[in-house]
């Protein structure tokens, strides 16, 4: 298991030197751990090697069912948009995109708190390089906003770490192993210090109201595939932590703070809707959907039922596909057009039918339209929603006018009404494109009408947590 | 209610009557681009072919259906589990039954007439292979609806209907109405979605299941099933063009008008009426939800009676009388009891004669160049004689002509409705009457008086291929009185709607009523005669009020809060979560300042912390 974290971060280091061609070594080095990925989801043992003994800290990894997932998006998407960059990003860009995925894939299968926290912060430098290295003029300014943001979750993530060092040595041995601290009884008072510390950190990463305000100006400066690998996997972090170390392991501060969380959910899914509706930037508006989503998803999370947390962990994924081809797509469409702006586009429909297909499935499916993923996982989790409180679930379904309006109305902007008259003809998607757009409409429409694999898989994760809260109230 | 039998013989065939059209807009919709050549030949007859298909199949399904005991003619057919958390589990189920049944024959059969009709309606279309690929995603998706054994997968229909109707409205994109009525109405059916959503949401915490044999009203507090219904007809009033979400159907006119006549009038919007009487379980026990679907379904009626009487637009005519007409099927739905299979009835029939009167208008429009203003009209009869007595048809049957389609089924929601109170009847037929009026004023400015033609218009009768499902649809328009003999249809669909054959006694005889109704028509379309007979008709547009609609109301302001909020976030959010790095740059650049390199004021420092820590320690022990 190990190997899978290797073999990107060996892949970095190999692009990061090699003179020739090392886009096409990158590019084989993410395949490699697609493979790796796939063959250890079904073979590889769980790993535990003693790392710091007097910290009480393990090099442990294992990969459960929620684990598998999150492995599988990350070693899908890496390749796909390496694909998708190959033309506007230069070596640096593929050696940070392995080193992130290295350290992204070892939060996902982190066994020990000590660990995770490690890849976490870790994340942080290929990410900034990325976007400070390519995109828009002021990318130097949104990588510096990101990187000060999730510092400052991070500060606050060591926190947590520190207390639960406390606790741990207090009980005995210290260790960081989670299944250890999952057994740990925590007092009321350090678990809910243990636990706003970590949901601040995750909040930021996520992100949600009012920590998100980093999101838009990244996703505008940044290139689509860094955006991509920011939004679609490492925001994803936030959400996965979320699940397992704040449900996992201080349920009784989790089920404490739900109100406010919830609350704080609803108004990120009504605001960032709201917020996307009015953005003439497409790559701002596609990440402030994002935000809409996180809180969809966090709102599924701590509503808590069965359904809520399949819901949620499912979302991940799938809203982890549907944005992943939003943003590819965009830009594609950037590319021609050589800007984000929405207003300066018209009529595109006549000239690049394709591309204007992709953009309303991948648009519908972040809409929520049923047949697409995401309903399956959207319906889910308003279920749950409405199952916590009846006026919880009437504010988050105005999530599915919204979402339809900020889709349909971009859409309407950008490919409909006479077509423009330019000196430069603009082309439709070509091979690559389409080679880069197809599994991601496939795994759309796939996971749309047969979730079951992904279900089966979240399912044995989320059984537990549900029976402890459940046994708390 | 009636156990239903898993689906075995001919009934295992259910998921090919969906499957066929689905993979008609697949292949279409894939092929196309890849194999431009080829499809332009021959996608639009696989697409004609594929729903013909559909049709042949429903109709095996219905004999067989017809040949079994009334016990055994509810069929499940299991096909996988969609998704299943452990409680919520919801099936890939397909039900056929007496009235997925009816609807299959409905959808299909008007469905296939109209993809004839659209080969030579849509021939000079550069993209019309398209059409032809959406117009397969419609039926699969329309089928999915009424087949749906659950509420999530008939909401899989029903947004599958909402996305094909967004495409064949938005067909024409390039103009901009047509690109704003296609969003619009998406967004206003979505503003129903809400209500459907809820209702699923709220029916899985009720009845722990949400499928439709699982509803229970037993174990129900009437408060959750009053909630229940009024959120389904929140969906319903979406889908179905019914005050307050009535505004997007007039806009959706700027769709081709087979669309028109297939989504727009027959089947699609329709489906809020399906809806309702798939829930007569819970509506029948929920008095106040169906008193609302009453109110609604009687300011529609007028709404949309008054809408026809001034538009000039011959779609938008249709269309106001399409919602005046749904109106009547919801009022009925909500009567109840017997009311029900009269709902049905008059959806069935409405489904005939405003198909074939759309695709009239369209066969007008194409000998009129595309006009679609009655005022260009005029002496249309003579030009256009298969269009015009195909088109008498269907106008005999709307105004309820005695013996006529619409006589018998607009006939038995009067009944219902005299039966329920006398200001519901009254209500009721008068706009029977008015709507006598605004159709006798629609064939009068279209087929008679003088040539109002524009220059360079001639009129000239449209080919067969149109001509021919308009022939067909005028002979279900003057006969589809047929199902109600016997009182076949109530008798039929009794076991869906679980009804006794209790007999309503109004406070008018039957007979009464009917000779009313025969009555209030004729002076509707004496008084159409009168207005617009007497003096010769103007090109000049009529004039009429405009009322605002909701989204009028709503959506400046929705703008104005999307401006605020974000603003806000500009300013007091980012400002107020970014102030915190600004500050601290700002106390680092005062604190460098401290840096002053003289080796006393460090060691001032020093003793100060000193201190500091020393009187930390003294206070905490």
């Amino acid at each position: 298991m190990t190997l899978l974290v290797l073999v990107p971060f060996a892949g970095a280091l190999i692009t990061a030197v090699m003179p020739a061609r090392p886009k096409l070594w990158a590019f084989g080095f993410a395949i490699a751990t697609l493979v790796v990925g796939l063959v250890t989801m079904f073979t590889a043992p769980d790993t535990d090697l003693v790392w710091m003994e007097p910290l009480g800290v393990h090099w442990a990894l294992e990969m459960d069912g929620f684990g598998k997932l999150m492995v599988l998006l990350t070693v899908a998407l890496v390749p796909i948009t390496m694909v998708a960059a190959v033309k506007d990003h230069d070596k640096r860009w593929y050696a940070w995109a392995l080193a992130l995925e290295a350290f992204a894939l070892l939060t996902f299968l982190a066994a020990d708190l000590f660990v995770f926290y490690i890849a976490f912060e870790a994340t942080l430098i290929p990410a900034y390089f990325m976007i400070g290295q390519h995109g828009g003029p002021h990318r130097a300014r949104a990588a510096l906003k990101f990187l000060m943001f999730q510092l400052g979750g991070g500060l606050v993530l060591l926190g947590a770490l520190i207390g639960f060092f406390v606790v741990s040595s207090d009980a005995g041995s210290p260790s960081y192993l989670i299944s250890d601290l999952a057994q740990l009884d925590i007092g009321t008072t350090a678990q809910r210090w243990i636990f706003v510390a970590m949901f601040i950190a995750f909040a930021v990463k996520a992100p949600l109201f009012p920590v998100h305000t980093w999101l838009a100006d990244t996703t505008e400066q940044a290139t689509t595939p860094t955006s991509v690998l920011l939004v679609c996997v490492l925001d994803k972090i936030g959400t996965f932590g979320m699940i397992r170390l704040c449900l996992g392991l201080v349920p009784e501060a989790s089920a404490w703070a739900t109100p406010v969380v919830v609350v704080l959910a609803l108004i990120s899914i009504v605001y960032g809707a709201v917020l996307a509706i009015g953005q003439d930037d497409l790559l701002r508006l596609i990440g402030l959907t994002s935000l809409s989503h996180f809180g969809l998803i966090t709102l599924g999370i701590f509503a808590a039922t069965r359904e809520g947390l399949v819901g949620a962990i499912l979302y991940m994924v799938n809203h982890g596909v549907a944005t992943a081809a939003m943003f590819l797509i965009a830009g594609f469409l950037i590319s021609r057009k050589g800007t984000a702006s929405i207003s300066s586009m018209r009529g595109l429909e006549k000239a690049t039918p394709v591309l204007a297909g992709t953009f309303l499935v991948a648009g519908l499916a972040t809409a929520g339209l049923p047949g697409l993923s995401q309903f399956v996982s959207e319906i889910m989790v308003l279920i749950s929603a409405f199952d916590y409180h009846w006026l919880v679930g009437v504010i988050a379904v105005t999530a599915i006018v919204l979402a339809a309006i900020y889709v349909l109305w971009a859409y309407q902007r950008i490919f409909t009404g006479p077509a423009q008259l330019s000196r430069r003809p603009v082309s439709d998607l070509d091979r690559r494109e389409v080679g880069v757009l197809v599994p991601l409409l496939v795994a759309l429409l796939l996971f749309g009408f047969v979730p079951g694999p992904l279900i089966s898989a979240a399912q044995p994760v989320v059984a537990p947590l549900v029976d402890v809260i459940q046994a708390g109230e | 209610m009636v156990t239903p039998v898993a689906a075995g013989g001919v009934f295992s065939l259910i998921w090919l009557v969906i499957a066929l059209p689905l993979a008609g807009a697949a292949l279409i919709l894939v092929g196309r681009p890849l194999a431009p050549a080829l499809f332009d030949r021959i996608g639009h007859w696989l697409a004609v072919g594929l729903a013909g298909g559909s049709f042949v199949l429903s109709l095996v399904l219905f004999f067989a259906a017809l040949g079994r005991d009334e016990e055994s003619r509810q069929v499940v057919q299991h096909l996988y589990t969609w998704f299943d958390t452990g409680d919520l589990s919801v099936g890939f189920d397909l039900l056929y039954d007496q009235l997925s049944g009816l609807f299959l024959l409905l959808i299909t059969g008007v469905g296939t007439l109209i993809h004839v009709y659209s080969v030579g309606y849509m021939a000079h279309d550069e993209r019309r292979t398209r059409f032809f690929g959406y117009l397969n995603l419609f039926l699969a998706a329309m089928l999915m609806l009424v087949l749906a054994e659950n509420y999530v997968g008939l909401f899989l229909g029903w947004e599958g209907v909402g996305l094909a109707s967004y495409l064949l409205i938005g067909f024409w994109q390039h103009k901009p109405s047509a690109a704003a009525a296609a969003k619009k109405a998406f967004v206003m059916n979505r503003v129903g979605d809400m209500g459907l959503s809820l209702a699923i949401a709220l029916s899985f915490v009720t009845f722990g299941s949400t499928s439709f044999s699982a509803i229970d009203i037993g174990d129900t507090t009437t408060t959750t099933l009053n909630w229940l219904g009024i959120l389904l007809l929140i969906g319903a009033c979406g889908k179905s063009a019914q005050v307050p979400l009535q505004g997007w159907l007039l806009d959706a006119m700027e769709g081709p008008t087979p669309v028109s006549a297939l989504i727009h009038a027959a089947t699609m919007v329709t489906a809020g009426v399906y809806l309702i009487v798939r829930s007569s379980a819970i509506f029948d026990a929920a008095e106040v939800a169906s008193t609302a679907v009453v109110v609604v379904a009687l300011v529609t009626i007028i709404w949309g009676a008054a809408l026809s009487c001034v538009k000039d637009d011959i779609k938008k005519v249709l269309a106001g009388s399409t919602m005046s007409q749904i109106g009547y099927m919801m009022l009925a739905a909500g009567l109840g009891g017997p009311g029900y299979a009269f709902a049905i009835f008059h959806l069935l029939t409405h489904g005939f004669f405003k198909a074939n009167m759309f695709l009239g208008a369209g066969s007008l429009m194409h000998g009129m160049n595309d006009d679609v203003n009655l005022k260009h009209y005029g002496a249309l009869s003579r030009a256009m004689p298969v269009t015009f007595l195909t088109f008498a048809m269907g106008y005999l049957a709307i105004i309820g002509f005695p013996g006529f389609a619409g006589f018998w089924s607009k006939d038995k929601i009067l009944e219902v409705a005299f039966a329920e109170s006398w200001l519901v009847g009254i209500i009721a037929l008068l706009a029977a009457g008015v709507t006598a009026f605004y159709m006798t004023r629609l064939m009068m400015l279209a087929f008679f008086g003088r040539k109002r033609w524009p220059e360079g218009v001639h009129p000239h009768e449209s080919p067969r291929i149109m001509t021919g499902p308009l022939v067909v649809l005028a002979a279900l328009s003057v006969l589809g009185g047929v199902f109600t003999l016997g009182g076949w249809i109530e008798h039929w669909l009794e076991p869906v709607t679980a009804i006794g054959h209790a007999e309503h006694h109004g406070p008018l005889p039957v007979w009464a009523t009917s000779v009313l109704a025969v009555l209030v028509v004729a002076i509707g379309v004496a008084a159409a005669g009168f207005v617009f007979g007497r003096r010769p008709a103007t090109t000049e547009p009529t004039p009429y009020l405009h009322v605002p609609h909701v989204e009028d109301v709503v959506v400046p302001p929705g703008l104005a809060i999307t401006r605020g909020a974000l603003a806000t976030d500009k300013y007091a959010v980012d400002g107020l979560m970014s102030g915190g790095p600004v500050a601290l740059a700002a106390i680092a650049g005062e604190l460098r300042k401290a840096q002053t390199g003289y080796v006393r004021s460090y060691a001032l420092s020093v003793l100060g912390g000193t201190v500091l820590v020393a009187l930390a320690l003294i206070v905490v022990s």
